[in-house]
């Protein structure tokens, strides 16, 4: 293991305890969302997708390109639309009563 | 050392701390619905930063990227707009599968492009390579395997065959022998890599299998751990900080989320991956077999029962939400509140099919999250309620595991619905819960059942109460 290696290490594990931290302040009413914001985040393997497509040494075929940044890219802007549209909905008091059939 | 080290943009880096930064803050501000949605900004924030720095550092294939970038975009948004509430499990499940599925694929491309030169990865990188290539892998095979379950294109039942772990313990052990090989640099060592990777898929899709219905919030919990620990060891694989900070608050979440939900049924992680329930099956099919002793009433007859409490507490299940039930629930809460009674919801932990599906599906119904309370904190209010409404929730309400030493759920925290002074069940059919566990609560005196779709029971008793 190269000292770069373990300096990464070291980032993981701090990383790791300040999201348990972070985490375990979450009430349970919003473990939903919580899941639905973590799963946006690790949509940042985008930024790893763009690199790799993008090299000028890509190793891939583009089509291969094309799917990675797809799936990331799929997983970024999903991820933060579903957690927005619900956490829209969590109200202390309703404002104006809606019919209950409203929504989709 | 790692290819991207020699990239000298260090305001890159800099942007990509600011990104670590505002994911931090994004979490931080989702331990209150009151600064949640402001939380998830500052991480969409992030994201964006994160995008734009990566993008803005000399990348090529400008068509390729842009183009995916945008199908993506569109597909993810649209689809996320539509979906329905009830389906946000699956939704879930896909957007994690395809996060593992891109970390799985950088990884590839990272090792491919050094063998590609001829060249022989570190050990650092052959290494990560793998882990994050593996972990990917089965994350986005067993995502997409949890999401054709939820989505009921295949049955949510688990599925078992003999020799199941017998298999997946050979592909385990195959993956890792490859694992090994890549390390090693043996020859050809590509091939190996692809027979890991497509081992890896396999073994995804044989996990999930066996597991299923009310063990999905363990199986959804873990996989988004899993895409976390990819997408942290892609960030090792390429000499990225954000991705491997982010990939360990993602780890850590889903972890921690899963270790709650393994709780919550009194049962560790290791017990709901390989299949308990699906042994225990027959054994509790065959305690169902005495005779029931059960009262069915009509929908008249609860809205009476209703009308006349000064206190109801509501338990809803899985069933609410096939039924689509929650908007008629708060309807029927609306009238009863008009008529001065108290209506509290109680939710179990691991009601529903993923962490806290009932109170998304309340919430999307409009209803006060103030009123959903905790298992812990609304059990002692069960004693001074006078109607327990359960919509379609079964082992979670079954007094059997606090009990009967013998049920295969013995043990399990549920929400103790036999201490109110009246229980109404709705229920499709006197037919036993996922886990084909007996449920005494149904032939306890002071229980009455109303069969039929949940909406259309609750629809009917609103009718009721309004009519009176």
């Amino acid at each position: 293991m190269t000292a770069h290696l373990l300096t990464e290490l070291t980032i993981f594990i701090l990383a790791v305890f300040v999201g348990l931290e972070v985490i375990s302040k979450v009430p349970t009413t919003l473990h939903t969302p919580l899941m639905s914001a973590t799963n946006a985040i690790h949509g940042i393997v985008l930024v790893g997708a763009i690199l790799v497509a993008g090299a000028a040494d890509a190793p891939f075929v583009p089509v291969i390109g094309f799917v990675l940044v797809l799936l990331a890219s799929l997983n970024v802007f999903g991820g933060y639309t579903v957690t927005e549209r619900m956490l829209q909905m969590f109200r202390p008091r309703p404002q104006a009563p809606k019919p209950p059939a409203d929504q989709p | 050392m790692p290819a991207a080290d020699t990239t000298p943009a260090s305001l890159v880096d800099v942007a990509y701390l600011v990104t670590a930064i505002c994911f931090i803050f994004g979490l931080r501000y989702l331990s209150s619905p009151k600064t949640a949605r402001l939380g998830n900004r500052i991480s969409a924030v992030g994201m964006l930063i994160a995008v734009v720095a990566t993008l803005a550092q000399g990348i090529v294939n400008w068509w390729v990227i842009g183009s995916a970038l945008a199908v993506g975009a569109a597909i993810g948004i649209v689809s996320a707009q539509r979906v329905k509430m009830t389906a946000m499990p699956q939704m879930v499940a896909i957007f994690n599968g395809a996060g593992g599925g891109a970390a799985a694929l950088v990884a590839a491309g990272e090792l491919l492009k050094v063998y590609g030169a001829n060249g022989t990865p570190t050990y650092d990188v052959s290494f990560t390579s793998m882990l994050s290539a593996v972990i990917g892998a089965i994350s986005f095979a067993g995502s997409i395997i949890a999401f054709l379950k939820l989505q009921e294109v295949m049955t949510g039942r688990p599925i078992t065959y003999p020799g199941q772990q017998v298999v997946n313990a050979a592909i385990a052990l195959a993956i890792l022998v490859c694992w090994g090989m890549v390390v090693a640099n043996a020859p050809n060592a590509i091939d190996y890599f692809w027979v890991a990777l497509a081992a890896s898929f396999a073994l995804g899709i044989l996990f999930v299998l066996p597991i299923g219905g009310a063990d999905m919030p363990v199986v959804i919990s873990l996989l988004n751990s899993f895409t976390g620990v990819a997408a942290a060891s892609t960030g090792f694989v390429l000499g990225n900080n954000v991705l491997i900070i982010s990939g360990a608050l993602v780890g850590a979440s889903g972890t921690l989320l899963t270790v709650l939900m393994g709780k919550a049924m009194n049962r560790s992680v290791t017990n709901v991956l390989f299949g308990a329930f699906g042994a225990v099956k027959p054994a509790a099919a065959g305690a169902a077999a005495k005779t029931r002793n059960v009262r069915s009433v009509s929908a008249d007859d609860v809205a009476a029962m209703l009308a006349y409490a000064n206190e109801v507490i509501v338990v809803p299940g899985y069933g609410m939400a096939v039924a689509q039930a929650q908007h008629s629930i708060r309807e029927l809460a609306d009238q009863l509140e008009k008529k001065g009674i108290e209506v509290k919801y109680a939710i179990h932990p691991v009601a529903g099919r993923m962490p806290g599906h009932m109170n998304v599906l309340l919430a999307e119904a409009n209803v006060p999250y103030t009123s959903l309370h905790d298992m812990d904190d609304i059990n002692p209010e069960f004693e001074r309620a006078d109607v327990a409404l359960v919509v379609g929730a079964n082992d979670v309400t079954n007094p059997a595991a606090r009990e009967d030493k013998d049920s295969p759920i013995y043990g399990m925290p549920i929400l103790n619905v036999d201490k109110a002074h009246n229980v109404v069940v709705l229920k499709r059919s006197m037919a036993s819960g996922f886990a084909g566990i007996d449920n005494p609560l149904y032939d306890d005196p002071k229980t009455v059942m109303l069969f039929g779709d949940a909406k259309k029971s609750i629809d009917g008793i609103v009718a009721g109460v309004k009519a009176l």
